[in-house]
């Protein structure tokens, strides 16, 4: 049985850590996005 | 767009909920295995899932060299038009084919491939695909990932060993390191011209797919033999709990490619306008 846990959890591990990347890249973008916005000219 | 992908995040949630319950509790308990056994539940749907994103990311790079020129897109369309008609006679025709493949899965394919190679066509403009293809290789990796880290749990308890150098555990490794290059290739190369390898890099890279896939009709190998469309034999219950497990992480690799899509799509956007203010900054100056 620990072997099966162990495979469903890692699996949930993985799809989580790869999720929580995307949050930090969308983050960031939004800074960049905001910070775009910020510059004359190209913020309209 | 915007509301669904809420309602599509919910239906994948409590589809993924219900598949664990029946991978846990509603299949049965395989008699030599045991309980070890269900780790197939997650393993196989995440290796096909990874196949197809693989093949996605296929069709997204050969679109991406062909479509800027009308001969090259027309040969292309041929060529995927022959494939479906030409797996379809193979299927049905010319018999007898290898070992344990059945008809209906060869024509199955054939014809899957030739109709996802038209969508993709239809839905993505010629730079879209671009980033399709990155989006479906990232996404190919993370499930390949998790077919690889659960093979060796499951290996484990089973053969007494964690790993060993056999053809298909060793091609999906090679198959994994190969799309690991395609993105930090993606990541990390500055050329214009980045696009273009990678789109090369990704069509050699999928020609490992069907080796991969077929290794254990043609190699004498440890991995078990396929117990779907390849003559093998499971319990139709053990079937239907695979096949909504793997539903349901269709669905989750569809949900995850939608939003890394969208993603990548105002990453380039914004990169274009970085850009765009970098050409206009010396003139603000004066």
């Amino acid at each position: 049985m620990n072997f099966l846990y162990a495979a469903y959890t890692a699996t949930w591990i993985i799809h989580i850590a790869y999720l929580s990347i995307l949050v930090q890249r969308y983050r960031h973008l939004q800074r960049e996005i905001e910070d775009l916005k910020k510059k004359p000219g190209l913020g309209a | 767009m915007k509301r669904a992908f809420p309602i599509f995040a919910m239906l994948t949630a409590v589809l993924l909920s219900y598949a664990l319950y029946e991978a846990l509790e509603v299949a049965p308990t395989e008699q030599t295995m045991g309980n070890v056994q269900r780790i197939f539940y997650y393993h196989v749907p995440s290796a096909w899932t990874a196949f197809l994103l693989f093949f996605i990311n296929f069709v997204c790079s050969v679109q991406y060299l062909v479509r800027p020129n009308q001969v090259a897109d027309k040969v292309a369309n041929w060529v995927t038009i022959a494939i479906g008609i030409a797996a379809c006679i193979a299927a049905f025709v010319i018999r007898p084919l290898p070992a344990n493949i059945e008809p209906s899965s060869v024509a199955t394919t054939g014809l899957a491939m030739t109709g996802l190679y038209f969508l993709i066509k239809k839905y993505f403009s010629p730079e879209n695909t671009d980033a399709l293809a990155v989006v479906s290789a990232e996404v190919g990796v993370v499930f390949c990932t998790v077919v690889l880290v659960t093979g060796p749990l499951w290996a484990r308890p089973v053969w007494g060993i964690w790993w060993t150098w056999d053809v298909r555990l060793t091609s999906t490794l090679v198959l994994w390191l190969i799309y690991i290059s395609y993105l930090m290739l993606r990541r990390f190369s500055t050329s214009s011209q980045t696009p273009v390898l990678a789109a090369a890099l990704a069509i050699f890279g999928a020609l490992d797919v069907p080796l991969v896939y077929f290794s254990i009709w043609i190699f004498r190998t440890q991995h078990p033999q396929p117990v779907i469309g390849g003559g093998g034999s499971i319990d139709s219950r053990m079937l239907q709990v695979l096949l909504i497990n793997w539903v349901a992480f269709l669905c989750f690799a569809g949900l995850i490619c939608w939003s890394r899509y969208r993603l990548e799509i105002l990453q380039r956007e914004v990169e274009e306008t970085q850009a765009l203010e970098a050409l206009l900054e010396p003139r603000s100056s004066r």
